[in-house]
């Protein structure tokens, strides 16, 4: 084939498939340092799920990294830099999202040694116990696990841990679970990846539990669905990737086990 | 021989501008019984606001209601930098100094030639993380100027001093940090040897402070941090607040719940003034952190509250929290204007804090008693304040909680007014006030995702007030209270500072970027001129080499609410920027980015 024609075959190419001119580097927004997600090591399950998409779909991998904090979209997705996010809840307003890959919770963390096991914020242990929350810093935001304290009155139980914790440190999020394996506080609640991850990687045996939705807290979604984020209009690298989802669940889910991430299958998990 | 005479002389007239400058029984024409504190600028601008008092107003005269009109360019300066420009200018021994947003360049410009060619320009290369931590786009709002050096702040928590004359780098201090999401935007002031600075980044729970370092050295003398116990907020014997809910032991620990007040918020990004008699300097704090208020039930001390304390030592006299237990982001870090006038009967050391909460507070600055709360804009929040408690008389239905969704809270978020800074005119005794009218809804509840952990999250849309306008420069008659003249914007907020002269002219601009100079009296618009970017900075005024008055201002549109304007921020959503983009969509059809000064001769 002459140059020429070659020139001629990849313009013909990439217009009958638009949309794809570019996309044959995965490019993903991933934050630096913060496990069991992403860091710039590429030790998380984020850094090994975009590894396997990329080997899947023939395609080379490349990051952006960012912190994933206020402006992370903006930044990184919304800024062009980067094209996929590999974790985002499904149906977030700031991406298109591909199906699910999978759905976790927010979880009890606590020491094994105090036999707790809390699963329902209707435990009336809570009432007498230090409990940690993950605070954001966005406005008149929380997370659902800590309005569902918050509505008991349990407010002066309650003590807030930055999710972003001090940027110089590995893995700022994971203050609050070693404030529980120091026993500065009695029980964290945070979302189960971390919860998970961090348990299972403490010098100190601990233990989390799934929280389980009373019915005071029916309208309060406790789990989410995840999925992989393109930016808005990227229809065609979301196809692809739902594809990669379905051809590749059973690997997915050994995956995220292998991260300790609980899994749950319904979106309600209602106390027994 | 004749050389050196001439060249005493000069130094002598030079330490007169900058040091001594005149009395304030020199300006002609104040209103009967009106004392000023503070000397006022009558050649040099050398610090934030002018003067100590934060009266932002001007001596001079030559530019009046006669010959404004004659205002066009003698001087302008890019500086290439695509956000908000806060703040002004300093001009001290014939140069020019500005102080650019992130990364934080110093710029001397040389008054004495045309064109005013650049001196120097000093790079104080701030670490580039700071960027993603400040919450409002990478601003700062200025320096002061004090024996010879040049002090500012830089967004990743350094005070630094420059030499005013070579532009190289005398000192600099870590005054904060960075990795706990503090940030640092303030103008710091000089007195008595000691540079006053505090913080920013409230919404990320910091501990707010003020610090105080050696004007010399750099060296940090004290600091005084607005949450935790008496002896972190350098509360001791002298500390007397006029209400008894600001009285009491350890308040600052216990209206948090426990060990909450380690992320107490509460910091000090606006202004600090300096009553040279009563040797005080006041200042205010900010919102609470965190910002969600279910979490921190109790009043929270030490935010939302206009402190008084000795420059020297840092001890507290008083505290007056305006609203405690905020649940707006009413920030009250607002300027406190510090004038001696005739109070119903007798003359007062009163201090006027035109608030975010959207209250005009008129304070017995000796004591922290508060004699008069009116609203200046219009309020939903509170039917006013119980001037016998000094408490405010909240509405609970517009108060936001997990699930109640407060709708129709007035003012938004960002005020009755913001940061910038209001000017009072002793000639009229009104006190020039750059207004918003934005009103705001919560509503829940969208998914939102951040550091990896899904969550929901009330959002918050803002729109026009009552009267569909936006903003407003009010005068506003302190004696009696109340509103003499308005100039209303339709679209946008008066996001810019004010400038009041004895040549009874009132300066500001608009976020459009007109610059504008009004009748102080009337109101009416004497003079405007439409410059390459709106306008967010404060006007300031000097007297040039060759002897005559020059207006300068910045433009760069930018800062919370200017922010829409630059390309990085979609108008598609309404809930963003922190839920401004729905008050401002019109903003990027009306101006562009782009930083510079201009100097205005007549």
């Amino acid at each position: 084939m002459s140059s020429a024609i070659r020139k001629l075959a990849t313009f013909l190419f990439f217009c009958a498939v638009p949309g794809l001119a570019g996309t044959q580097e995965l490019r993903v927004c991933a934050d630096p340092n913060n496990l069991p997600y992403s860091n710039e090591q590429q030790q998380g399950f984020e850094n090994a799920l975009a590894k396997l998409a990329a080997g899947d779909l023939g395609m080379k991998l490349s990051y952006f990294w960012f912190p994933q904090r206020h402006k992370f979209f903006r930044n990184t997705l919304q800024a062009g830099v980067c094209d996929v996010v590999m974790e985002v809840p499904s149906g977030i307003e700031v991406a298109s999202t591909t199906i699910p890959y999978f759905r976790s919770t927010y979880v009890f963390v606590s020491r094994r040694d105090r036999n707790l096991r809390i699963e329902s914020f209707d435990d009336p242990r809570l009432k007498h116990l230090r409990i940690g929350v993950h605070v954001t810093g966005e406005n008149d935001e929380a997370m659902p696990s800590t309005t569902a304290l918050l509505s008991r009155g349990l407010a002066r139980n309650v003590e807030g841990y930055s999710i972003f914790g001090k940027l110089s440190e590995q893995n700022p999020g994971s203050d609050i679970v070693h404030a529980v394996a120091d026993k500065e506080i009695d029980v964290a609640v945070v979302w189960g990846p971390l919860g998970g991850y961090f348990s299972e990687h403490s010098s100190e045996p601990l233990e989390t539990t799934p929280v389980c939705a009373a019915p005071a807290d029916r309208q309060l979604p406790l789990s989410f669905a995840i999925s992989m984020g393109v930016r808005r209009g990227n229809e065609a690298l979301r196809a692809r990737l739902n594809e990669f989802i379905l051809r590749y669940r059973p690997e997915i889910r050994q995956l995220l086990e292998s991260y300790a991430v609980p899994l749950v299958t319904s979106p309600e998990v209602t106390c027994e | 021989m004749k050389r050196i005479f001439s060249y005493t002389l000069f130094t002598v007239f030079m330490m007169a501008s900058v040091c001594g400058q005149n009395a304030p029984a020199a300006v002609p024409g104040l209103q009967p019984g009106i004392h000023l504190v503070s000397p006022l600028p009558t050649g040099d601008w050398t610090m934030p606001a002018g003067d100590y008092a934060n009266t932002r107003f001007s001596p001079l005269t030559q530019i009046n209601t006669g010959n404004v009109k004659n205002l066009h360019v003698v001087g302008m300066m890019a500086d290439g930098i695509p956000h908000g420009h806060e703040g002004g200018p300093l001009v001290v021994n014939k140069t020019l100094y500005m102080v650019t947003p992130f990364p934080n360049y110093l710029i001397a410009l040389d008054l004495t030639k045309p064109g005013y060619p650049m001196k120097w320009r000093f790079e104080p290369n701030p670490d580039g993380r700071s960027q993603g931590i400040a919450c409002c786009d990478v601003v700062n709002r200025g320096a002061s100027y004090a024996e010879g050096k040049i002090i500012y702040n830089t967004l990743d928590d350094n005070t630094i001093a420059v030499d005013a004359d070579k532009g190289t780098l005398v000192w600099k201090t870590c005054v904060g940090d960075e990795d706990l999401g503090e940030t640092v935007t303030m103008a710091p002031i000089v007195v008595k040897n000691v540079v006053l600075v505090g913080d920013s980044g409230g919404e990320l729970g910091v501990r707010g402070n003020l610090t105080a370092l050696d004007l010399k050295s750099g060296k940090i003398l004290w600091r005084a941090y607005n949450s935790g116990p008496d002896k972190d907020a350098l509360i001791g014997a002298d500390f007397k607040p006029f209400y008894p809910k600001d009285q009491g032991k350890d308040l600052g620990v216990s209206s948090w719940t426990p060990d909450q007040w380690h992320m107490g918020g509460g910091t000090i990004w606006g202004w600090i003034s300096y009553d040279p008699e009563l040797n005080l300097i006041y200042y205010g704090t900010g919102n609470p952190g965190v910002w969600n208020d279910d979490m921190r039930p109790g009043d929270n001390k030490w935010s939302i509250t206009i402190w008084a304390r000795n420059p020297e030592t840092g001890a507290a006299k008083w505290a007056y929290q305006i609203e405690p237990h905020d649940g707006w982001d009413y920030d009250e870090i607002m300027e406190n204007i510090l004038v001696d006038m005739p109070w119903k009967g007798q003359t007062r050391k009163l201090l006027l804090h035109p608030g975010r909460t959207g209250f005009m507070f008129v304070l017995d600055r000796e004591t922290g008693e508060v004699l008069s709360a009116e609203n200046f804009v219009p309020v939903t929040w509170a039917k006013g304040y119980d001037l016998k408690t000094g408490l405010p008389v909240e509405d609970p239905d517009k108060r936001p909680h997990t699930n109640h969704y407060a709708r129709g809270v007035c003012p938004s978020s960002t005020g009755g007014k913001e940061f910038v800074p209001s000017s009072f005119s002793p000639k009229t005794g009104y006190l020039y006030i750059p207004a918003h009218n934005t009103c705001m809804d919560y509503s829940g509840e969208d998914v939102n995702y951040i550091a990896g952990t899904p969550y929901l999250g009330a959002s918050v849309r803002m729109y026009p007030g009552p009267g569909g306008y936006q903003g407003e420069l009010i005068a506003w008659d302190v004696a009696n209270a109340k509103e003499v003249w308005g100039i209303k914007e339709s679209d946008l907020p008066v996001y810019s500072g004010v400038l009041a002269t004895a040549g009874d002219v009132v300066f500001y601009g608009t976020m459009d970027g007109w610059f504008r100079a009004v009748d102080a009296r009337s109101g009416s618009v004497l003079w405007q001129q439409k410059l390459t970017s709106g306008i967010i900075g404060n006007p300031m005024t000097f007297i040039g080499p060759d002897g005559k008055q020059y207006v300068a201002i910045y433009v760069g549109i930018g800062g919370w609410m200017g922010a829409v304007a630059l390309p990085s921020v979609s108008t598609d959503d309404d809930y963003a920027a922190l839920g401004v983009v729905g008050a401002m969509k019109k903003i990027k059809q009306m101006t562009n980015p782009g930083g510079a000064v201009y100097v205005f001769g007549y």
